[in-house]
């Protein structure tokens, strides 16, 4: 009896080790990266690297434009993507009932999440630059990005009102709400934190993007501010893709530098909104 | 058996409903008077919640349902094209088994209704803060955390807030389902004598948690069974001398 126990301590204790192991595993590479960045880049980050333009074919000056044009085509993308996603998901939580067209729907948006971004790029340059016109603009690429966003924002979104329990719509409809007017006063504001968080991540991924802004808005290199959502920008991926692969005698220090100021940002997005959805989670009452 | 009364507030005329195909009630007539309490009780799964249920058209909500049959308010009939349910709805108050108190403040409940109905005076909102309240048999606890969270309550003082929140919409019919379900006695006995004031002004329809508590409260009792109404007698007499031996088996206590 006493060596049965004992033999299975041991084996409990095995097992929790691997498991321990197993968690230990995903953090590694996300340390080593962020450490090796960090570490060979940090040399080129300066006030002039962050907020002056690239000089002699961008070896040299800063990457400004690139940052502003990354921040502008993450701020168009939610502008386009927020009011159209968490709609949707309004719509397919509280209002749609089951039939072929919601099935459709839900299957549609399963199937966007798995495009791989090269191919909405190729349908943004399709649609928005050449069949509506916009040329290779700001509008075009944060369309396109906003579109990629869509079905993260929508998922996410569905699942946090879903989870708001059904008796708040009730009392809300027996105190003589619409249905409307239980979603805005009640549901909305409960799952506000869910939907801020599939908002986040959804822009994260965006704003991390080369392939959907490569034919829709990035330029190679452009010493300059957009002045107009039908310019052209920088974007700080592309840059960063076009510096490791497209420049040579890159300095290498700039290179990592860049993917730093990337990593930083999207990081720092990624902050804002674990503030934000922490600030909301506190009200919450259920 | 008693099904029709002079100037019912409300009259139930041959309903029957079915949800998903299965019948939950069946044929059922009786008439409400106003300004009374009545009680609906019986086993579980008789269909007692979703008659009620029925009269605030709150089952507007569920899909796949099947309802034939009447239901008048003062004559009127609250499934006829054209009514406005809201409206309906601000008539005809509703307390859950469950206490659940909206996000948000004590005060802010109980002005959920009237601000969705249009009441933006100031001076007016305080008024029905401490009118709901008061009838409630809630005031006395809660006036000095008006803006404190409902969250923070007692489960007791939930359920009063809850009722209160109904009345702030001065309805003509409070409906109640279980209000008492989840309260410890003392709770119950405060929200059962909140009942009696409540009742010189409102028609109360509640479905008791026992056979006890409609005994207690009750003015009419009607007795339900799978679906179906099985007596109806005004007074407490169905509690003492019932007419059907299935309602004097569950008044004895032989089955429930």
């Amino acid at each position: 009896m006493q060596e049965i126990s004992s033999r299975r301590y041991v084996v409990q204790r095995i097992g929790f080790g691997v498991l321990v192991l197993a968690a230990l595993l995903v953090v590694l590479p996300i340390l080593l990266v962020v450490g090796a960045i960090i570490l060979k880049g940090i040399g080129a980050i300066n006030w002039e690297f962050l907020t002056t333009m690239p000089r002699d074919g961008m070896k040299a000056g800063g990457i400004f434009p690139a940052i502003v044009g990354t921040l502008l085509l993450t701020l168009g993308a939610a502008l386009a993507a927020i009011p159209f996603g968490v709609g949707g998901a309004i719509y397919l939580s509280e209002y749609a009932r089951d039939t072929w067209l919601t099935r459709a729907i839900r299957l549609a948006i399963v199937n966007l999440a798995g495009i791989p971004s090269v191919v909405y790029g190729l349908f943004g340059l399709g649609l928005f630059v050449l069949f509506l016109r916009f040329g290779t603009s700001i509008l075009a690429g944060s369309l396109t990005l906003a579109i990629m966003t869509l079905p993260i924002i929508i998922s996410t979104s569905e699942e946090a009102l879903r989870a708001v329990p059904m008796e708040f719509r009730t009392v809300s409809a027996s105190l003589g709400g619409t249905r409307w007017q239980g979603i805005r006063n009640i549901v909305l504001p409960q799952a506000l934190p869910g939907i801020i968080t599939g908002v986040i991540l959804g822009l994260l991924r965006a704003g991390g993007e080369t392939a959907p802004i490569l034919f829709t808005v990035a330029a190679f290199f452009l010493p300059r501010l957009p002045q107009s959502p039908f310019d052209q920008t920088m974007a700080l991926p592309y840059h960063l893709y076009v510096i490791s692969t497209q420049v040579p005698g890159m300095p290498l220090q700039v290179q990592y530098g860049t993917a730093l100021a990337l990593l930083a940002l999207v990081l720092s997005l990624n902050v804002v909104a674990t503030v934000i959805r922490s600030y909301f989670r506190r009200r919450r009452q259920w | 058996m008693l099904t029709e009364i002079a100037n019912p507030k409300i009259r139930i005329e041959h309903v029957s409903y079915a949800y998903d195909g299965e019948e939950v009630l069946r044929d059922v007539t009786l008439d409400v008077p106003a300004n009374a309490v009545t009680a609906f009780f019986g086993p579980a799964g008789g269909g007692k919640t979703t008659l009620l249920r029925l009269i605030n058209r709150l089952n507007d909500l569920v899909e796949g349902t099947h309802l034939t049959g009447q239901i008048l308010l003062d004559g009127q009939d609250v499934y006829a094209t054209g009514t406005n349910i809201a409206r309906l709805r601000r008539r005809v108050g509703m307390v859950f088994a469950l206490p659940l108190p909206l996000p948000g403040t004590v005060r802010e409940n109980v002005l959920y209704g009237p601000r969705l109905a249009g009441e933006r005076d100031r001076s007016r909102q305080e008024e029905i803060v401490v009118r709901s309240l008061r009838q409630a048999a809630l005031w006395d606890e809660v006036k000095d955390r008006l803006d404190g969270p409902a969250s923070a309550l007692s489960g007791g003082q939930q359920q009063r807030l809850c009722i209160a929140r109904s009345l702030a919409l001065e309805p003509e019919v409070l409906l109640l389902d279980e209000p008492t379900s989840g309260l410890d006695p003392i709770s119950t006995a405060k929200v059962e004598e909140s009942l009696l004031e409540l009742k010189q002004h409102y028609t109360i329809i509640i479905v008791p948690h026992s056979v006890q508590q409609a005994a207690r409260v009750a003015d009419h009792a009607a007795f339900f069974l799978m679906g179906a109404l099985i007596e109806y007698q005004p007074g407490k007499r169905i509690f003492t001398t019932p007419h059907d031996k299935r309602t004097e088996d569950y008044v004895t206590g032989r089955f429930g």
